[in-house]
Order: structure tokens, then C-alpha cells, then sequence
């Protein structure tokens, strides 16, 4: 029992509601908005270092004991999301001071974002599967706000399509939850596990797997449910497509990761090579589509989905190491996602457009931006002292000692593409004969430094000082190995 | 009455999948509404559908039906409520802006903003 890990939820949840009463206020929204994003990466630093110290650490939402009530568990997986979380959250709050314009302010923007940080972290730190879908039907709500508010053409067009999908899925997982709970006749995720584990994995189990499969693949953009995502990132403003590309993808794997390592994990042969292919496609389809494009925000879109699918792969390939690789692979993914959209945001402020063939030689008079861009795109790739290294490396060795060969081939190959894809971008619209003089340019990138200098700044210093970070990924990814851990912690037998 | 309840909801997601498969954004708005019906009603089933008193104290049988479907569906109702009239006012808001309510004109190239 431990109420400080409702904070990372109350925090967001409050300030949302009291900027409500600020939506003309301006000033005062800003500094609201500012001070709970900090605020909030301050508790997340606490949570992850509680949890370190002292084990899993739970909450008994009004003291009912599980699995009867609603519980929430703070594992150091989830710790660590939520801190990265936070800290995607304050950047995208500092970057929307600059990026978005008064009306969608006045419109409750930040109340918006502060909800969707809400249903983020609600959902990474719930231990109960229904309550799971409540925390993305408020994760989903506020991000259909988001991606319509200011109702341009493409906005409208591209909103209904991300609605419907997510109505669709949403159905499923009430539908999944209810041939779980008739299965099962519980809903706590522990409870679950161990009543799974009494009865055996039937092949109806499987069977619901297969469908929760489905709906996190929604969510997280897998093959060949990634259809609805390069459309519908590419409708909202960059500092939105930057929370939606670095969170709401994320959920949706982290909910397969959560799902798959400790629900059903006791017939691994079946779900985790379907797991294993689809992620193999998802990373085959994602760097097609990244280096077809010569739009900027295209080209990071499908980028996103490369991702998904090596995060993905260590999590089927279920190795010490891949699922290592994998919480790794995900907090870097995070981290320079946020940066990447950021930075094709700065450059589409300044030149007016996001085809790369209409730009070219920025770094005469951007030279920071470019630079901060190159170490994005390297990091992004996984070039040695970079964070995105350490993470691909532990997939690829787990992939290797699963027997995957040819999976983990792709894993490799992925990589050269994806970074030609992003380079493409630093050589064509950084490099290069200069296109407009500064007269020309559309805007500047005053106060959008801050931010992208923030997000690119922690990925190289996650990557430099990864032996200090070792630990607390290494606990993460125990519990994710043993769920007797966490269903330990939880259910206290 | 298991079976009967899983035919039936069976048919309420085969009407909603034909009808979010058609052209017109109304109809769209319509499958939706059938499929989370659907989805209701199957929580409702699969929760089991034995005899017993209402979920009420105050009744004093010897048993009562599982109160907790009941309360993940009125949870899911009103989630449902919640997204069918944001998807509403979206439609009516893109009718106005866009002239049309043909999915098949809502295909969009990226340059045409």
C-alpha cells in the first residue's frame, strides 16, 4: 500500500481540470501547464527510485484487496514509462508555448494534453484489465480533441478515420475482456495469471490472446493493423503528432508487452512466433514507407513503425536479453521520436513546407538545428554511443539465441534504411545549395531550441551513461521474465 | 439463452460491419452504435445469464445475478455515449467544411490542405 503512486495520475488529472477555468487566460495556462509537467517529472523520478529501493510497490484503490477491488502497481517497467512520460510531456508543453497558436489555446489545449498524460500513465501503472480500457478511452478522447482541434479540411477529413478505427478497436476490447472475464470470471491482471496458470493455457486462452493481439496491434500500429496511423499523424500540428508518436503507440505496446509476459505466457509457441512475424512485417512495412516518401513528416511516421516492430520482436523473440533489448528499445524510441518530430516540426515552421524537395541548405543559417537533427537521426539508427545502440544490440543478440535468424536479419537490415531514410532529410534539406535566404523564411525557431535541445540532450545522455541507467532497466525487465514477481507483489501470497 | 443472446449479438456485428463497410458517414455512425450494442449485450451474456434477484440487498434472495458485468457495461455505455456524440457533432462539423458526406471524397492526398 502505497498512495504516492496515484500521484503521476492525480497530477495531470487535477491540472486538467483547473485549466479548464483558465481557457482565455493565457499567461495563466501556460505557467499551470509548466509547473504540473515539472512537477510531475519530479514525482516519476521518485516513483522509479521508491521502486528500486523497495520492490513493486501497489495501491488498493479504497482499500479493497485484490482481486476484488481496483488495484494500481507501480513495477519498475511501468516507472520508467511514466518518468518518460513526464518528461515527453514537459517538452511538449514547452514546445506548444512556442507552436500553437492562440485559438487552439483558448480552445483548452493544455487541458487536453494534460488528459491525455492522464490516460497514459493511467494506463501504464492500472493492474486491472477493464480499467486498462477506461484509462485508453480517456487516453483516446483527449487525442480525438487533439487531432481535430483547429478544424482545417485535412484535420476533419483525417479525424474521422482515427475515430472510427478507435471506436472499432475500443469495441473489441470490450468484447476480448468479456469472453476473458467468462473464461476466467476475474479481471485483475495477477488474478488473471495465476488462474490461467491453475487451469492450463486451453486453446480458447490462445484464442483470446490471438484478440488482445489484435486490439493492442490497433492501438500500437502493427502490421497489418497499421493502415489508419500515417494518415492520421500527419492531420495535427507537430507538437501534437510528437505526444501522439512518442505515447499513444507506445501504450498499445506496452499493453501487448504487459499482456504477453504476464497473462499468456504458458503456451509461448504459438502467440510469440505469430507475435515474432508480425513484428517482422511492421518493421519491413515501416521502413518501406520511410524511404519511399520525401515528406519530412512522412518519412518519421513510418519511422514510428519500424519501431513498434523491433520493440515487438524482443518481446516474441522472450529471451533475457531481447526483452532487455526491448524496455531499452522503448524508452530510447520514446525519447527520439519526440526529438525527431519536434526538429521536422522546426523545420517545417521555417521553410513553410514539409517536402524535402523544396529545401535544401539550412545549416548556413541553422546550424544548432541541424547539428541537434544529425544526432537525432544517428541516435535513431543506433550508431555505437548513442541510446538506440544498446537496445537493438540486446533484441538482435536474444534474436539470435531464440533461433530467430531471420527475423533478427531484418531487425539489422531495418536499421541502414531507416537510417538513409532520416539522413535523407539531414542531407537534402540541411546540405545542400541554399533555397531561401533569411528574408525568405517563414519563421524562426526562438523557443523551440529549448525543447528539442531537452529531448535530443537526455537521448545522448541515456546512451553515454547507460551503465548508470543498467539497473534499473535489468529490475524492469526481471519482472518482466518472472511474473511471479510482480504476481508476488500484488496478490502478497 | 446463452445461445440465443450469441446469435443475436452474432447479427447486431454482422449489421454493424456491413454497415461501417458503406460509403455514407451516417450509415458509419450507425454500424458503431450496433456494434457497441453489441459489444453490451455479449458482456451481458458472458457474465451468464442465470436466474436471480436483481442486484439489490434490499431483495433478500438466496441468489442474485453477477453485478459486476452490470457495472463494466454502464461503465462502457457511457464511454460509448461519450465518443457517438463527439463522432456526431465530428461528422456534422465535416459536412459543413468538407460538403460531403461520401467516405469515398474524403480520400485526400497530403499537398491539398
Amino acid at each position: 500500500m502505497n498512495n504516492f503512486i496515484i500521484l503521476p495520475i492525480l497530477i495531470p488529472l487535477l491540472t486538467g481540470i483547473l485549466l479548464i477555468f483558465f481557457n482565455k487566460r493565457f499567461a495563466v495556462q501556460k505557467a499551470i501547464s509548466l509547473l504540473a509537467a515539472a512537477s510531475s517529472v519530479v514525482i516519476a523520478l521518485c516513483l522509479v527510485q521508491m521502486v528500486y529501493t523497495e520492490g513493486i510497490q501497489s495501491l488498493y484503490l479504497g482499500g479493497w484487496e485484490p482481486p476484488f477491488g481496483i488495484i494500481l502497481v507501480a513495477d519498475q517497467f511501468a516507472s520508467l514509462l511514466v518518468l518518460t512520460t513526464s518528461i515527453i510531456g514537459l517538452a511538449a508543453v514547452l514546445y506548444s508555448f512556442r507552436t500553437i497558436d492562440r485559438e487552439r489555446e483558448r480552445f483548452y489545449y493544455f487541458s487536453a494534453v494534460q488528459f491525455l498524460i492522464t490516460g497514459v500513465t493511467g494506463a501504464f501503472l492500472t493492474g486491472d484489465i477493464f480499467n486498462l480500457f477506461v484509462f485508453f478511452e480517456v487516453m483516446l478522447m483527449s487525442s480525438y480533441v487533439l487531432i481535430v482541434l483547429g478544424s482545417t479540411k485535412i484535420q476533419l477529413r483525417e479525424s474521422i478515420k482515427y475515430l472510427l478505427v478507435n471506436v472499432i478497436s475500443s469495441a473489441l476490447f470490450v468484447i476480448t475482456v468479456a469472453y476473458l472475464y467468462a473464461l476466467t470470471g476475474t479481471l485483475n491482471m495477477a488474478d488473471l495469471s495465476v488462474v490461467i496458470s491453475e487451469n492450463g493455457q486451453t486453446g480458447i486462452i490462445t484464442v483470446v490472446a490471438i484478440m488482445f493481439l489484435v486490439v493492442f496491434g490497433l492501438k500500437g500500429a502493427i502490421f497489418p493493423m497499421y493502415f489508419w496511423l500515417p494518415g492520421s499523424y500527419y492531420a495535427p500540428p507537430s507538437a501534437v503528432t510528437a505526444l501522439f508518436g512518442a505515447l499513444l503507440t507506445k501504450v498499445g505496446v506496452y499493453s501487448i508487452t504487459r499482456v504477453f509476459t504476464l497473462i499468456f505466457y504458458h503456451d509461448t509457441g504459438f502467440t510469440h512466433q505469430v507475435l515474432a512475424w508480425l513484428s517482422a512485417f511492421t518493421i519491413i512495412f515501416g521502413v518501406i514507407g520511410a524511404i519511399a516518401y520525401s515528406d519530412i513528416k512522412k518519412i518519421i511516421i513510418y519511422n514510428i513503425l519500424t519501431a513498434v516492430g523491433v520493440i515487438l520482436f524482443g518481446i516474441a523473440a522472450n529471451t533475457s536479453s531481447s526483452v532487455l533489448g526491448s524496455v531499452y528499445y522503448l524508452v530510447h524510441d520514446m525519447i527520439i521520436k519526440c526529438a525527431l518530430f519536434f526538429l521536422v516540426g522546426a523545420i517545417a515552421i521555417i521553410t513553410g513546407t514539409n517536402d524535402l524537395r523544396k529545401m535544401g541548405g539550412l545549416i548556413k543559417n541553422h546550424p544548432f538545428l541541424g547539428w541537434l537533427f544529425f544526432v537525432s537521426a544517428i541516435s535513431l539508427a543506433g550508431i555505437p554511443p548513442l541510446s538506440g545502440f544498446i537496445g537493438k544490440l540486446k533484441i538482435v543478440e536474444g534474436g539470435f539465441e531464440a533461433g530467430e535468424y531471420a527475423i533478427s536479419m531484418v531487425v539489422l537490415l531495418s536499421s541502414l534504411l531507416v537510417l538513409y531514410s532520416v539522413l535523407k532529410i539531414f542531407i537534402n534539406g540541411f546540405w545542400g545549395e541554399q533555397v531561401m535566404t533569411t528574408e525568405q523564411e517563414k519563421g524562426n525557431t526562438k523557443g523551440m531550441l529549448l525543447p528539442i535541445g531537452l529531448m535530443a540532450g537526455l537521448s545522448v545522455a541515456f546512451g553515454f551513461g547507460i551503465e548508470l541507467v543498467s539497473p534499473y532497466f535489468t529490475q524492469a525487465a526481471e519482472a518482466l521474465l518472472n511474473p511471479e514477481i510482480y504476481i508476488q507483489a500484488v496478490l502478497k501470497e | 439463452m446463452e445461445l440465443l443472446m450469441s446469435i443475436v449479438v452474432g447479427i447486431l456485428f454482422t449489421a454493424a460491419t456491413y454497415l461501417m463497410l458503406s460509403r455514407s458517414l451516417l450509415r458509419i455512425i450507425i454500424g458503431t452504435g450496433l456494434l457497441s450494442h453489441g459489444a453490451h449485450l455479449l458482456i451481458l451474456t458472458m457474465g451468464g445469464l442465470k436466474q436471480g434477484a436483481s442486484p439489490l440487498l434490499g431483495e433478500e434472495a438466496s441468489l442474485y445475478v453477477d453485478p459486476l458485468p452490470q457495472a463494466l457495461i454502464l461503465t462502457a455505455i457511457v464511454i460509448s455515449f461519450g465518443v457517438t456524440s463527439f463522432f456526431l457533432v465530428l461528422a456534422y462539423r465535416s459536412y459543413q467544411e468538407l460538403g460531403t458526406d461520401d467516405m469515398d471524397q474524403l480520400r485526400g492526398h497530403d499537398q491539398n490542405e
